[in-house]
Formats: structure tokens, sequence, C-alpha cells
């Protein structure tokens, strides 16, 4: 579904990303572990076109991405949850949802993703910049589901969580694999979540993919000795 | 200053002043929410904004005399059309220069600022080449001229009711835009987060060019509004400019309720005391105040709160 191919990244002269290849299968979820630093960000900013690619090539579905801007990327089927979570903080938890329309060339809000997030449709009214952590994270995620997106980038969406929600976050993502058939592509730091919800794990250090396990024989220890500092 | 006006000419020629600043205010208000709406999206400074202004005044004198030569039974109306097309022109240069010139000139704010300074002479030149240095004036059609008598020592001006109920639709018009539209939501959203609102499927740069044009458009009706309160030269919009700058700090940045109230208080101060000092002197009081205002409160009369 999704394939990067020697994918090189430099914010200037210093080069971040050295020749990364990486696939995600068509309904697959895919987490890249990391310490900071070491590039999960990067890739994924790159991917959505918010940092320039020097040179390599992301594709989707055999169409080649790494040219394109950001909002023609998401018009392909790319959709993005930012570290940080990054909600539209002054506009209403609705408006929110509905600026991803834009992409889907839709006019309304479909049910299904109040039925996903039972909390959005309750505070539907409210500043997306009053909402708890949790709740931003569901809605940026909903945000992202509206664009009918064939792959799913989240950014380290357990960032800030308290524990029980991350559970919720991790259930929630398998229903939406589950039930809509797209990939998910998802970077982390905690093991535990990773494991709960990837079908494979993979390790990027200094810019490079230096481990990968499916999670059925992922070595637990040893993809914790690459995240220890 | 009041000593030499008894008690009811004194409520008399507050009511007409302030009647007379109303214009003003529709002015400022037309200015200063094009002004607002480029600053709060993309962080340009438009110095070529008076120059918009007057290119819809331009157009308004040029449908003026076009209407009153070939199709005279017209001339009653053709406020209405020069006023649709002072917007399509300015509008349409505006997006022009936001595509030539502007785009190219993102997050460097100091260049911008330069540049539509530049664009602002060269603009003027234009006008000066086209229509000559003389100032012209527009005539306008029977019903507007005139003035409803309230009492025996109060009268109002019709072109002047015209003016403001006209500003009244278009500010409505544009809070209906930015606020209820899907539109307007992916302007606010662009406005929030530039970045994040690419990587939602937003067409960042389409939305700021189709901003651009309307806050420029908006400039031009303004210019149409003018033709009424003053004559039309190369270089009226230089005089209004400054004044509107004043009006969006004042009323603080990006706040559609402060700008309107900082243009109602700036030109009702300004209109009320030109009555009773010279025109200067108004000036010089007016920004004198709003300097002190502005140090005790730098954000502006209106500024938003939210957690960032």
């Amino acid at each position: 579904m999704l394939a990067i191919s020697d994918l090189h990244v430099a914010y200037g002269q210093s080069e971040v990303l050295h020749g990364l290849n990486l696939s995600v299968a068509p309904n697959e979820i895919v987490a890249i572990m990391g310490r900071n630093g070491m590039g999960k960000t990067t890739l994924m900013k790159s991917m959505m076109g918010i940092v320039p690619t020097k040179s390599g090539s992301v594709t989707m579905g055999g169409a080649e991405l790494a040219r394109l801007k950001s909002f023609e990327r998401v018009a392909k089927g790319l959709a993005y949850v930012p570290q940080g979570r990054m909600i539209f903080s002054t506009m209403t938890v609705k408006e929110n949802i509905e600026t991803g329309l834009a992409a889907a060339g839709e006019r309304h809000v479909p049910a299904d993703i109040y039925e996903l997030f039972p909390v959005l449709l309750e505070m539907k009214g409210r500043r997306g910049g009053n909402l708890s952590g949790g709740q931003q994270q569901q809605l940026a995620i909903a945000r992202a589901l509206v664009t009918k997106p064939k792959v799913l980038l989240l950014d380290e969406p357990t960032e800030g969580i308290q524990p029980s929600i991350i559970r919720d976050i991790a259930r929630t993502l398998k229903r939406i694999r589950d039930e809509r058939g797209l990939s998910i592509l998802v970077s982390e730091q905690v093991l535990s979540f990773a494991l709960d919800i990837a079908d494979r794990v993979l390790v990027i250090e200094n810019g490079e993919i230096v481990h990968e396990d499916a999670r059925a024989t992922a070595d637990e220890a040893a993809i914790a000795r690459f995240l220890s500092v | 200053m009041f000593g030499d006006y008894t008690l009811s000419q004194l409520g008399s020629i507050f009511v007409m002043q302030g009647f007379a600043g109303l214009i003003l205010f529709s002015v400022y208000v037309l200015m200063a929410l094009g002004l607002a709406i480029i600053f709060g999206q993309m962080g340009v400074i438009n110095m070529a904004h008076g120059e918009f202004m007057i290119l819809g005044a331009y157009v308004t004198y040029l449908t003026a005399s076009f209407v009153q030569s070939h199709l005279p039974a017209l001339f009653s109306v053709y406020f209405f059309v020069a006023m649709a097309l002072a917007f399509v022109a300015s509008g349409a240069l505006g997006m022009l220069t936001e595509w030539a010139l502007i785009r190219h000139l993102y997050r460097r704010p100091l260049d911008t600022l330069l540049a539509t300074w530049g664009l602002s002479l060269i603009l003027q030149q234009a006008f000066r080449s086209i229509f000559g240095a003389r100032e012209v004036g527009v005539e306008l059609p029977q019903w507007m001229l005139g003035s409803l008598p309230i009492t025996d020592t109060i009268e109002v001006p019709i072109n002047g009711i015209f003016v403001m109920g006209l500003t009244v639709l278009i500010t409505v018009a544009v809070a209906y835009i930015i606020f209820r539209s899907r539109w307007g939501r992916q302007v606010r959203a662009v406005v929030q987060n530039r970045v994040m609102a690419g990587a939602v499927g937003i067409n960042t740069e389409r939305v700021d060019r189709l901003t651009f044009g309307l806050g420029c458009g908006i400039a031009g009706v303004a210019g149409s509004a003018f033709t009424m309160v003053g004559s039309t030269g190369p270089t009226s919009g230089q005089l209004y400019i400054v004044d509107t700058f004043l009006v969006v700090v004042f009323g603080g940045a990006a706040s559609l309720l402060g700008t309107i109230a900082s243009a109602f208080s700036i030109s009702q101060t300004q209109s009320t005391l030109e009555f009773f000092m010279s025109g200067s002197m108004a000036k010089v009081i007016t920004l004198l105040t709003i300097v002190a205002i502005l140090m005790l409160r730098p954000q502006g009369l209106f500024a938003l709160k939210v957690r960032k």
C-alpha cells in the first residue's frame, strides 16, 4: 500500500534520514519505535510534505507522492495525526472535524465518526482548545478519518495521555483498521502500546531502520534495548 | 469652545457631526475589514490598500460616465452596477498581486511592507497616467441627493444613509462568510495553523489568494462609497491608509468587533472635533488619545483570549 524507498531528508545541510526503506501492506498496522531525535517525526513530516524530501520516493498504491504538496497527498489518501495533536484551538469540535471534509468533497460529518468517538458528539460545540489531551487526540484522529484515507499516519499518539485512555486509543485504532480496511503507520516510544496494536514493529535509529520484527515473533527485550538510553 | 452655542444648537451640532462621522466610519470599516482579513490570514501588511480603494473609486467614476453618455435611462441605478464592478476589479487586481508578488514574500513581513508600498507608488502613477492628475468627481443620481429633515436644525444626507446601509450589509456578509461558510472555516483553519491546515487537505495557497482578493475587493467597494464623500485623485488613497492602520491596531488585530468599535470611536472623535477646531488640531487630539490608550492597552481594544 505504502512504500518508501531510499528516502533522504535533510534540514539544510544536516541530513536526518539516510536512505530509509519501509513498506506497509494493505490493512496492516506498522509501529516505528525509536528514541528521541532518531527521525520518527521527521519521517512522518516528510511523508506529509511538511518537510521537503531531498531524494528517494514515497509511493502509495503505485502513485508517487514525494513531489506533491500536503493537500494533494491528503487527496490521494494519506491522513496525518501529528505529534501534539495540533487541534485548531479556537474552532469548535465540529468545525475541527469539518476542516477535513474539503479533501473528501463532502458537506457533512459522516455519522460513523461520532459512533467511533461518542465523546466528540457530546462536545460538539466546545472549542477544541478546551478539550483534555485524550479528547483532543480523538478529535485529531476523527479529523484525519473524514478525509477518507487509505493510509493513516500517527505520530506518537500516546504522548501526554493517561494509561486508561491509551488502551482506548489502541482499541479504537484496531477497530478503525478492521472496519475501514486501511493501513496504519504509527510512531511510538511506548513499547506495550506498540506491541498491543502493531502487526509489525520496526526500530529506527539515526535515520535508518535497524531492526524489524513481526509481532508474533517480537523479541521484547531486544526492542527494549534499542529504546533504553 | 462650546460657549458660543445654545444647548439645543449644540445638540444639533453633535447629531449632524455624528452623522457625518458615520460616513467616515463606513469608509474606515470597509477599508479596515479588508486590511484586517489580509493581515490576520497571511501576516501581510498591505500598504497598497488605499490604492485598491481608489481603483474602486475610479471604476465607479468610469461606470458613471459610461452610463451617463450611453444609457442615460439607467442612470438612477448605475451605482449598484458600479459597486459590483469595483469589487470585481479590485478583487481581480488583488488576486493578481498575490500571485505575482506577495506569495513569494510570505514570512518576510518587512519585504512585503516594502513591496506593497512600491506597488502603491506604481498604482498611483498608473492612475495619474490614465486618469490625469486632476481629481474627478462622480455625479450622483437624483434620488441619492438631498437630505431628510428630522427636526428644524437637524438634517441627514440621503447618500450617507445609503453608504451606512451598505457598510452594515457588507460587514454582516463578511462575518457570515468567515464564521459560517465552508470557505470561512478553511480560512480560520489556515489562520490558526497553516501547516496543519495543509495536512488535513486544505489548499492553503488557494485560500490565501481568495482571501487577498476578498480583502482588496472590499476595499474597492469602500472606494465606491468614498466617491460620495470625497473627490477621487491618484493620491487620495494615501490619506486613508494611515487612518485605517490606526483603526486595525487600535481595535486589536484579527477581531471583527474590535475593528468596528475602533473605527466608530476614531471617526466620531475626528468628526465632532473638526467642527470646533481646525482639521489638523482634531487629528492631533485623536492621535494623542489613541497613543495614550495604546500605551495602557497595547493589545488593542478587543483582543481574543484563547489557550495557545
